[in-house]
């Protein structure tokens, strides 16, 4: 007899129509995201340029650049006060130390929440139209149509009609419970309402955001069910925050290639010293290629029931992959009552290492160690880890070439390495 | 006998001629005052504007008034001889509130602006409740004082109801203050001269019931304070220099750290950020696209409150909503008309809202801009939509720098 594991769950209000999720309704006319209403709308269109590559016509501060109409559009919704909270009272620090993990204080964005039983030994799950999905968003919440434009240079329109006839619109929609400012997701085809699951054509498309950004602080992350996602309707999140993730500065011990493999230009590397193990993926001749072979690995990974987060990183050029079982041990018993208690979720962006705390006790004791400790909890076991690692590579198409020396002592790196506190903060860029 | 007649006129005479002579010196001195620092003109363009005022000059003796404005004799009965050469006090008397005195000394010494109700006497000795608006003017450059500016606009009695809150002049008149008074010299403006007794008397009377000035008393003030620093501006000849209403120089302005000051380099729209801690919500920074719309220089602009834009023919009710909004903690979006510095108006529209640094605390205010008469390109967005990118590139700007720094140059 199978065994069923879940836990209870509080899951994250990312829209306002979430709520009425459970109510059947007759008729809609509330100008949502579905069938109903969708087709016949019309919708601001962000149309990204068919080369990432080009250099953008518009410097990346233009006012016609995609952080800047995102933000734009993002400050908008405030102004009409479509979210739950002020993301921007809620209080930000860089924990000093060696990593330089950011925590956040955010009292108020698990409050007033039904617990679910909530199913996390399934990383793959059909999609039930009678659960909450983007469909039934309301289309104030939407701040474009995010499609290529298939031409040299970007646009931006700020009325367009969707173009349901030949295909579902990608759209970016605020999470009116953001965890920062400029906080969306990116749902490609919406109205197709595919369950959270990476296909390749999905992942390129939140890589060709990542690039069309062009920035270092706007990153893109993946969360599989199981992994902390709380919606089963595909989606990426998104947001814009100008500190350096402490995974960004982590060092990596690159894995050598076969030289077969060498031909899509895609590296890979394992992160060292650092609390989470996982693969960095790099390069590749196109953007297509890294999509390629990471949405692969991805693939492996749901279609074996390992959940995993995804960190897009850099303008889409460096992306973090961990699988990871911390739901698992959580079901399982296996997570101390001290972890339990922060009622944190390690979903990518902790994982990552910008960390969202609920109690204010939590907030004014982080330290490095005590967010390593919370960490280490998510990450697979090194031999759990090289296992999953070499099903990825078959998976992938990579070949590790022989020649690899792992250094015997790199299993005593994973450690906080202890710090005595700086007389300034970690990452002060202003003193002159 | 004749001649020695004339050289031996009566010693009246000569004392007169002596008198008429040294006053002439002494009147000489307080015009060189201005003159040295302006063109010659500047005399009649403040004698062109209305509104009871004065300029004193705190680098000459007994900090004395050097101009007085026309409008001063219809208000307190003095001509303008009988106040240039005399110090401030002259207008105080008896019942004159010294909390209210004591505040307007302080803002001298801290070379700040200051508004206060307070009483005032006239020449024949009826007193009168004035809205005193003082405020210092500087060099640009070098930040030092060169003049204080007073205006004093008359509080209406009408229709005014009670209980209405007010900060400075009511409360306890401390009047028996005298020894006090007397060693008040270093800023005479605000010392009551001793020469009229307290007169305990007198209290009861119907001026010593404080009066509160009213909003459209108070902006009254400032745009006349506004119109005087605009039209010293004008004729400023410090070689280049200009003065302005607020210290330019890093005394007292907070400079922004370089990296932040980067950040907001890049974003494209015409705004200011006024730093919302300290006293009069000061600019700390201006975008180059404000600079071209508005004609001030950065280093004119900076240290001075946005009210600065503000004219004849600027809303004193918008101005007012402004005002509740950022009490409030709350943004919004107006129109009204703003004034540039050569002294024309454009339609402005304005939006105003409360930046929180990464403690969560609101650290500055945004002021975005907007020639509404100019043409732009707004990418296909509302014109009020488009300002809001400026919001949001300054957001993230302050958000992520203070969570990993200050914001804030260290102070020397």
């Amino acid at each position: 007899m199978e065994m069923k594991l879940t836990i209870r769950r509080v899951p994250t209000v990312v829209s306002n129509y979430q709520d009425d999720a459970d109510k059947p309704r007759a008729g809609c006319g509330r100008n949502c995201l579905g069938h109903c209403c969708l087709p016949v709308s019309k919708l601001p269109l962000y149309a990204f340029k068919a080369n990432p590559a080009k250099p953008s016509q518009e410097d990346a501060a233009s006012t016609k650049s995609l952080v800047n109409i995102l933000l734009t559009e993002w400050e908008d919704r405030m102004a009409r006060g479509l979210f739950r909270y002020d993301v921007t009272a809620c209080e930000t620090k860089v924990i000093p130390g060696n990593l330089g993990f950011v925590a956040q204080l955010n009292e108020g964005r698990h409050l007033k929440k039904r617990p679910t039983e909530f199913r996390v030994d399934r990383v793959l799950q059909p999609f039930d139209p009678a659960k909450f999905n983007f469909t039934k968003v309301g289309q104030e919440e939407v701040l474009f149509q995010f499609e290529n434009g298939a031409g040299d240079d970007s646009y931006f329109l700020n009325n367009a009609p969707v173009t349901a006839a030949d295909r579902a619109p990608n759209v970016v929609a605020i999470n009116v419970s953001p965890i920062e400012y400029g906080h969306v997701l990116l749902i490609p085809r919406v109205l197709d309402r595919l369950p959270q699951r990476i296909d390749p054509e999905s992942f390129l498309l939140a890589l060709q955001m990542a690039a069309e950004a062009a920035s270092p602080y706007f990153r893109l992350g993946y969360n599989s069910l199981g992994a902390f996602a709380t919606i089963n309707h595909l989606h990426f999140q998104a947001y814009y925050l100008s500190v350096p993730f402490p995974v960004e500065k982590a060092p990596t011990h690159k894995i050598p290639l076969s030289e077969d493999t060498m031909k899509s230009g895609v590296t890979v590397s394992k992160l060292i010293n650092y609390p989470v193990r996982g693969l960095v993926f790099e390069g590749g001749n196109t953007l297509n290629d890294l999509a390629n072979v990471v949405s692969s690995a991805c693939i492996w990974l749901q279609d074996n029931n390992v959940p995993y987060n995804v960190l897009i990183s850099d303008g889409g050029k460096r992306i973090f992959l961990f699988p990871q079982c911390y739901a698992e041990k959580q079901a399982l018993g296996e997570v101390s009552q001290e972890l339990l208690d922060t009622q944190v979720n390690p979903a990518v962006w902790e994982i990552s290492g910008h960390i969202v705390l609920k109690r204010r006790s939590d907030y004014e004791e982080a330290s490095e160690t005590s967010a390593w400790k919370l960490l280490a909890e998510v990450s697979l076991s090194e031999e759990r880890f090289e296992e999953v690692k070499a099903y990825i590579f078959t998976a992938a198409g990579l070949v590790q070439a022989d020649e690899e020396e792992v250094s015997e002592g790199e299993e005593a790196t994973y450690a906080p390495v202890p710090v005595a506190p700086l007389p300034v903060a970690e990452g002060c860029l202003v003193l002159q | 006998m004749a001649s020695s007649g004339a050289a031996e006129a009566d010693p009246g005479e000569r004392e007169r001629e002596r008198e008429q002579h040294d006053d002439l010196h002494h009147q000489r001195r307080l015009a060189s005052s201005l003159t040295a620092r302006y063109s010659d003109w500047v005399l009649e363009a403040l004698d062109e504007l209305p509104g009871s005022f004065l300029l004193t000059d705190p680098a000459l003796a007994g900090h004395p008034i050097v101009y007085a404005s026309r409008g001063l004799a219809a208000l307190t009965g003095y001509a303008r001889r009988e106040v240039l050469g005399r110090g401030a006090r002259v207008f105080q008397g008896a019942a004159t509130d010294r909390a209210a005195v004591a505040g307007v000394r302080e803002a001298v010494r801290a070379q700040r602006a200051h508004q206060v109700a307070i009483l005032n006497y006239r020449r024949d000795g009826s007193p009168h409740w004035v809205l005193l608006h003082l405020a210092p003017v500087f060099h640009a450059r070098d930040g030092s004082v060169l003049h204080f500016l007073a205006v004093q606009v008359p509080i209406d009695d009408a229709g005014r109801g009670a209980g209405a809150p007010c900060r400075g002049a009511q409360g306890a008149v401390l009047a028996a203050c005298r020894e006090e008074a007397r060693v008040d010299d270093d800023f005479p403006c605000a010392s009551y001269s001793g020469k009229v007794f307290v007169d305990m008397d007198r209290r009861g009377l119907e001026a010593e019931k404080p009066r509160i000035a009213s909003d459209s008393e108070k902006e009254k003030a400032i745009s006349t304070a506004n119109s005087i620093v605009a039209a010293l501006n004008r004729y400023s000849k410090l070689t280049g220099l200009v003065v302005s209403g607020k210290r330019c120089d890093s005394v007292g302005i907070p400079a922004l750290s370089s990296s932040l000051n980067l950040s907001l380099g890049r974003i494209k729209q015409s705004f200011v950020l006024t730093h919302s801690c300290l006293p009069d919500m000061p600019i700390i920074y201006a975008s180059d696209a404000f600079l071209s719309l508005t004609g001030y220089s950065r280093e004119e602009i900076l240290g001075c409150n946005c009210r600065v834009l503000n004219g004849p023919g600027t809303s004193l009710e918008v101005i007012e909503e402004i005002n509740q909004h950022i009490c409030s903690e709350q943004a919004c979006t107006v129109d009204l008309l703003s004034y540039r510095k050569d002294g024309s108006s454009f339609p402005d529209l304005l939006h105003v809202s409360p930046i929180r640094d990464a403690s969560g605390k609101v650290a500055f205010h945004i002021w975005v801009h907007l020639d509404v008469g100019a043409k732009h390109d707004f990418n296909g967005l509302t014109p009020e939509v488009w300002q809001l990118g400026a919001v949001g590139a300054v957001r993230v700007a302050v958000r992520g720098l203070s969570a990993s720094g200050s914001l804030l140059r260290p102070s020397q």
